[in-house]
């Protein structure tokens, strides 16, 4: 019976799948066949050589400095913000509490860093401040419900040991839940981290900041060369962050 | 004597860290030019309310209604098609591109010999490269390449979703144990064999809850695609932002929750189910 | 000539498992390894089925040199040999007919072990193999649902599925209860006998060796110790064996154990 409806949820799966490809009528052959193959070839080419000349490589390594502080502050700010929001959603203060919060970090997270970033661009104007804001509303909302799960998972017997001994429970919280805690918070705000650097470089499409505002204007102005530079630092940002998390991760998470 | 001992040994270090994140944050606040307080001023908030108390009645028309339905079946086949597409080339990548079923590591105690690394280098290289560039970027390039619609959407996700799902499918084969494997290849199974008998059994719950994990990502992703011309609820949601239509804004987000929130819950299903 | 060592050694690292093992062991021949905790009858068997590379010396095996044949040669010679493993490698969901089929993988084609595994092709075989070990009623629960001799007999039945020409066997039965020890070996030396298999094990109990095998080989701290057929084993030579064997130091407890999910992304 059980292996009957796993068939059935997968034949489901497979006729998800094909009606999708009808729905949206993929003509891939013609995608490739009729010289559109060798028309994005051709495209691709033009991205081959990269513009080197000093000036537009130290706006492009002003755009990727400007980019990381995004990602960084943003993610910074949405530990503070998740973790204080957190706390009430783990319903450490009650339950009115707990559904209040409960709701604004699913509003949070529910909107995305692109959305978040039009509206921040709107109320604080174009810049590196909007984009920072922005991601850090969706994060603290992300990280704020990852957070309350792990309080919840937590082991309560350390905290509770302490109460008995007489401590107050900023003191329990301090000294029995946090060190067994923040190995899992460090390990998902690294986590966000290595996503923000990847949302961050592209928030400028609405004019947030960063380089993404720079690759859609050489993009819109047909300057391929440009662009591609532009694409190339974003590539080594994203994997400088990616091993500096990971430097991090088996430095304080594993250890 | 207690006098070496009365100092922490790791005070230097802590400080030392202290003062590198200090180092690095007042650069960092200068950059992003980081001030959450013009969200507060009186005129932005102005600006804001009067955009937002637009939101409410939410747009209703009958004939938004339908294009909204449109866009948001166009969002969901985007995500599906990508990831079918994604998992084409993830699969064969990833048993490539993973040490777990390296014949030399099945006699050496785990550790692959030094060529079989050297010829798994590219491959891994391939992927993370994939994964690297955000699939909004390659959007907006097959935008360029293929014009406005989810064509683009579609090739963007199947190129960057392929890479994430290629690097961590080869990291799940690895982590499960490795011994039925082994043990397989020491009784002389081949390799796709040895997969399906050793590996397959431990790792498939995870692979299957990556895969619809990553599927929810994807529903996600082609919202926000849909912000360069990739089609979709996205591209509605701009449009109507540049025209600041305040109340076709509120009910397209309110799609999105609702969207989010039942792929969320068929991916809750589907993983209790699947695995 | 089923099995031949010339002067092989294998090095763990630091430690020298096995030291300069000269051995030969006839096709058809039924052999019982014995030796205290740690002298290296593990490590010796893992070398004779070729999944472990000795660090110098040389192997034969059913006439050929595994390490100088090309890969895929030597697939198709392991698919001749079979080990049973003293703690039987099996994925905890796979279910018990599939872990037993799974025994013949490498003479089967590739195609043959995808089809097996969304439908079994042999259940009569599987059933078979393990109704001699009286584990019949398994054929269908999941590896994970077997206690730690029951695990064993499934280890068992996979290696008499795939019908090898070399049985070797790991302590097979160090989980198994004296009576179903003493069946399980007799039914091992019976399918050697039988179908004129070479039959090579590794046993913890000396008694055991002593009643099932013609041959016993003592080993102790990687070499061999004596070699003699069975009722030729005095009081003299096990004393000398298992002199001053130091019991194993005891598993420190673990403490409370941190577990940290960490995102994949």
């Amino acid at each position: 019976m059980n292996r009957a409806i796993n068939w059935l949820v997968l034949l489901a799966i497979l006729a998800a799948v094909v009606g999708s490809f009808v729905y949206l009528g993929l003509d891939l052959r013609a995608l490739v066949g009729n010289g559109g193959l060798e028309q994005m070839g051709e495209y691709a080419t033009r991205f081959l050589s990269p513009d080197l000349s000093s000036g537009h490589l130290r706006a492009v390594g002003h755009g990727a400095l400007e980019t990381l502080a995004m990602s960084g502050l943003g993610t910074l700010l949405a530990m503070i913000f998740g973790l204080l929001l957190a706390l009430p959603a783990a319903g450490r203060f009650g339950w009115p509490l707990q559904g209040a919060a409960r709701l604004l970090l699913n509003g949070l997270r529910a909107i995305p860093e692109l959305v978040w970033a039009a509206l921040t661009v709107l109320a604080a104007g174009l810049g590196p401040n909007a984009g920072t804001l922005a991601l850090a509303l969706h994060t603290a909302g992300v990280l704020g419900r990852l957070f309350a799960e792990a309080l919840e998972n937590a082991p309560p017997e350390p905290a509770a040991a302490i109460r008995l001994q007489g401590g107050s429970q900023v003191a329990a919280f301090c000294f029995g839940t946090l060190p067994n805690l923040w190995p899992q918070l460090l390990a998902y705000s690294l986590y966000r981290w290595e996503n923000n650097i990847r949302m961050a470089s592209v928030l400028g499409f609405v004019g947030a900041g960063g380089l993404g505002q720079m690759l859609y204007t050489t993009l819109s102005l047909f300057q391929e060369s440009q662009a591609s530079t532009v694409i190339v630092a974003m590539l080594v940002l994203v994997l400088l962050v990616d091993a500096a998390s990971d430097v991090m991760r088996q430095r304080y998470v594993r250890a | 004597m207690l006098i070496p001992n009365a100092r922490d040994p790791a005070t230097l270090p802590r400080l030392l860290l202290m003062l590198l994140a200090l180092v690095l944050l007042w650069p960092g606040l200068q950059l992003s030019e980081l001030n959450p307080g013009v969200l507060l001023e009186a005129e932005n908030r102005r600006q804001m309310g009067n955009f937002v108390s637009a939101f409410w009645p939410p747009a209703h028309e009958r004939e938004f209604l339908d294009l909204l339905l449109e866009a948001t079946l166009q969002t969901l086949a985007v995500a599906t098609v990508g990831m079918a597409m994604a998992l084409l080339l993830a699969v064969p990548a990833s048993l490539l591109a993973s040490r777990a079923l390296s014949l030399g590591a099945a006699s050496r105690g785990g550790r692959p010999g030094f060529w079989s690394q050297t010829l798994r280098l590219p491959i891994r290289g391939l992927l993370v490269f994939l994964r690297s560039v955000p699939e909004i970027v390659w959007a907006l390039l097959f935008v360029r390449a293929v014009g406005l619609g989810p064509t683009a959407g579609v090739l963007a996700i199947a190129i960057t979703y392929s890479g994430m799902l290629g690097k961590v499918y080869a990291e799940i084969f690895e982590s499960v144990d490795q011994r039925p494997t082994h043990a397989l290849l020491q009784a002389g199974s081949g390799r796709l064999g040895a997969f399906f008998y050793g590996i397959l059994p431990s790792a498939a719950s995870e692979l299957v809850s990556y895969t619809v994990y990553r599927w929810e990502c994807a529903v996600r992703a082609s919202v926000v695609m849909g912000f360069v011309g990739a089609g979709g609820l996205g591209q509605q949601i701009d449009l109507s932002m540049r025209m600041f239509a305040g109340a076709e804004v509120a009910s397209m987000l309110l799609t999105f929750l609702v969207l989010v929130f039942f792929a969320d819950q068929l991916s809750r299903l589907l993983r209790g189910r699947l695995t | 000539m089923s099995i031949r060592l010339h002067g092989a050694s294998l090095r763990h690292g630091q430690v020298l498992a096995l030291d300069g093992i000269d051995l030969c062991i006839e096709a058809g021949e039924r052999v019982a390894i014995i030796g205290p905790s740690g002298a290296g009858k593990s490590s010796l068997l893992h070398l004779m089925a070729s999944a472990l590379r000795p660090s110098s010396g040389r192997l034969e095996l059913l006439g050929e040199q595994p390490w100088t044949l090309s890969g895929r040669a030597r697939q198709r010679l392991r698919a001749r040999v079979g080990l049973v493993h003293q703690a039987p490698p099996l994925p905890p969901r796979q279910r018990v007919v599939t872990a037993v089929l799974a025994g013949r993988l490498g003479q089967w084609g590739t195609l043959r072990g995808l089809a097996n595994l969304i439908c079994p092709l042999d259940v009569p075989g599987a059933r078979q193999a393990l109704a001699d070990l009286g584990l019949a009623d398994k054929l269908f629960v999941q590896c994970g649902q077997l206690s730690g001799g029951q695990l064993q007999r499934v280890g068992i039945a996979r290696a008499l599925y795939q019908r090898p020409q070399v049985l070797l066997a790991d302590e097979p039965v160090s989980a198994m209860d004296p009576v179903l020890a003493d069946h399980s070996l007799g039914l091992l030396n019976r399918h050697a006998d039988v179908n004129g298999v070479t039959l090579v094990a590794s046993l913890h109990a000396v008694e055991l060796a002593l009643a099932h095998f013609p041959r016993v080989i003592g080993i102790r701290d990687g070499k061999v110790a004596f070699d003699c057929p069975a009722d030729a084993v005095t009081q003299a030579l096990l004393d000398a064996l298992y002199a001053n064997e130091q019991l194993l130091a005891q598993q420190p407890v673990p403490g409370p154990s941190l577990v940290v999910q960490i995102p994949r992304c």
